[in-house]
């Protein structure tokens, strides 16, 4: 697998220093992987503090500025951060009205977010954390590490973002946080795995006409293997399995979420697939994204996040927002 | 067992997993994300570096260093739950400047505690825990028995092999190859793979003690 690198120790570092120069609003600090809103701390407002391995941009450091994140800590290649880079995150956007922690359900996330909680706690800083559990494909919750946090993560992160910005209080943004969480579902197709650039081969073999179903974003293998079929019949897999969890019904917002390694006309393709199928069921998408937002490094494939909308979140999520990854109404 | 034999022991843990580096790897690219070997080579290197330059007069401070370095540098599941077990080891044997074998299996023990109180495991979950926990029992269960200290290291790492092996037919209902459900067996769990790497260390750096 071809890679656009240095070498592989350096990924991460070189990465955060192209981030740094391409983006003069946001204060990328080199040694500890983390990555604020320039001037940070907003005086007054909640900080919303996310973080993650690194392998998934623009999430979650593309995702840092007005309306959205405040900081976000970068691991290595699909690797939860430390406490440590968590910790610097939260005392660097702690404005006083304390800090929300957004968290995918991992268990190196959840363990280390955890510890870097227990530790601004000593600091004196109020943190609320707030779990991401969207993902449909991981059946049952009693016997596994729980449902991932995939697509869903962005949803949060805007509306939550917004509230805050806003004015809102530490309560009233993890409320919305959680209340987005709930009224989202995901899924995720994978046409090709992914090459970690330390291992230096693909995670795992995927024939030409196999494709892998109820994958999650660190290119490891699914629910089951599947042989590869039209896209229209991948999208009625992926639309029934969160319909059977959240059944389609009023606004929805929409997101078809490229990996990484699929292009945007396939995407536009699968994303017309999906108004179809949200047709058929009597629903209707008022709000959508197409592209890249949560990837997993060169992945061939796609998820969909689908949130059931009232007209406070779609309001939020309209709102004013000013990150590299999204742009609107600035 | 003075902190030169703990420093001895975290150099000794460091080479061995740098040269089971891609064996990890490839153990956690079957069930996981497929960077176990590198998060862990990553993790003890700053340890051996960290212990290099800081004076560690006691095995306790050995164990608090290696523990905190760990939570700093690895990141993932395995940096929270190897770092809180050294943690853990660490505040069993206190500021004592030698430890004998009950210490030593104390300290083991209290390792073992720390991991399954963070992490929620238990055995036959597919985690470390199913090596960790026949290996501190086995060790604990030697010591007891007046075991001279080879066999006594003998009765760990046979221990920390076996349960590491088993946990190739097991379902995984932790961590990352829990998501793959019935499709993680079959596939030995890549933290059991390394907590008896870190296992048979001790055992060789003792071994080399005594010789």
């Amino acid at each position: 697998m071809k890679k656009l690198i240095n070498s592989p120790d350096t990924v991460v570092s070189d990465a955060l220093a192209g981030i740094k120069a391409a983006h003069p609003s946001l204060s990328v600090y080199l040694e500890n992987k983390v990555i604020t809103r320039a001037g940070s701390p907003v005086a007054g407002k909640v900080g919303l503090v996310s973080g993650g391995g690194s392998g998934h941009e623009p999430l979650h450091g593309g995702f840092v500025g007005y309306g959205m994140l405040d900081a976000a800590c970068a691991g290595e290649v699909f690797t939860s951060p430390v406490p440590d880079q968590m910790l610097f995150a939260t005392k660097a956007v702690d404005g006083g009205a304390g800090v929300l922690h957004i968290v995918k359900n991992y268990t190196g996330d959840v363990l280390n977010f955890q510890m870097a909680a227990e530790l601004a706690d000593d600091e004196g800083i109020e943190v609320v954390s707030v779990v991401v559990n969207d993902d449909v494909a991981v059946l049952d919750s009693l016997y596994t590490a729980g449902r991932r946090g995939v697509g869903a993560t962005v949803f949060v992160e805007k509306i939550a973002g917004a509230l805050a910005e806003r004015g809102a209080s530490l309560a009233e943004v993890a409320a919305v946080a959680a209340e987005v969480n709930e009224r989202t579902r995901s899924f995720g197709v994978a046409l090709t795995s992914c090459t970690v650039p330390a291992a230096g081969k693909p995670t795992f073999d995927l024939a030409d006409q196999e494709i892998e179903l109820g994958i999650g974003i660190h290119g490891e293998p699914g629910r089951t293997r599947a042989p590869l079929q039209p896209a229209h019949d991948i999208v009625a897999t992926v639309m029934d399995a969160i319909h059977a969890d959240l059944p389609l019904e009023g606004d929805l917002l929409v997101m078809v979420n490229g990996m990484g390694g699929t292009p945007l006309l396939e995407l536009y393709l699968a994303f017309n697939e999906v108004t179809q199928y949200v047709s058929g069921h009597g629903a209707r998408i008022s709000r959508n994204l197409v592209g890249n937002y949560i990837t997993s490094l060169e992945m061939q494939g796609f998820s969909v996040t689908v949130c059931r909308l009232t007209d406070s979140l779609a309001d939020l999520w309209d709102a004013p927002v000013e990150t590299p990854g999204l742009r609107w109404g600035r | 067992m003075d902190a030169e034999f703990f420093r001895a022991w975290i150099a000794e843990i460091a080479t061995v997993i740098e040269a089971q580096r891609d064996h990890l790897t490839q153990l956690d690219s079957a069930i996981g994300d497929a960077d176990h070997g590198t998060n862990l080579a990553r993790g003890f290197t700053a340890v051996r570096a960290a212990l290099a330059d800081a004076d560690t007069p006691t095995p306790g401070s050995v164990l608090l260093l290696t523990g905190s370095t760990l939570i700093s540098k690895v990141g993932g599941a395995s940096g929270p739950l190897y770092g809180t077990a050294f943690r853990r080891a660490a505040k069993a044997v206190g500021d004592k400047p030698e430890l004998d074998l009950p210490a030593l299996a104390e300290a083991l023990q209290a390792a073992l505690a720390g991991v399954t109180k963070l992490g929620a495991a238990v055995e036959g979950q597919k985690t470390m825990v199913d090596a960790l926990a026949p290996a501190a029992a086995a060790f604990s269960q030697a010591v007891a028995d007046g075991a001279a200290p080879a066999e006594a290291f003998a009765a760990l790492t046979d221990a920390a092999d076996a349960g590491a092996h088993n946990t190739i037919p097991m379902q995984a209902l932790k961590g990352r190859a829990s998501y793959l459900g019935p499709r993680s067996v079959g596939h030995q769990d890549p933290g059991s793979a390394s907590t008896a790497l870190i296992l048979h260390a001790l055992r060789d750096v003792a071994a080399r003690q005594s010789a």
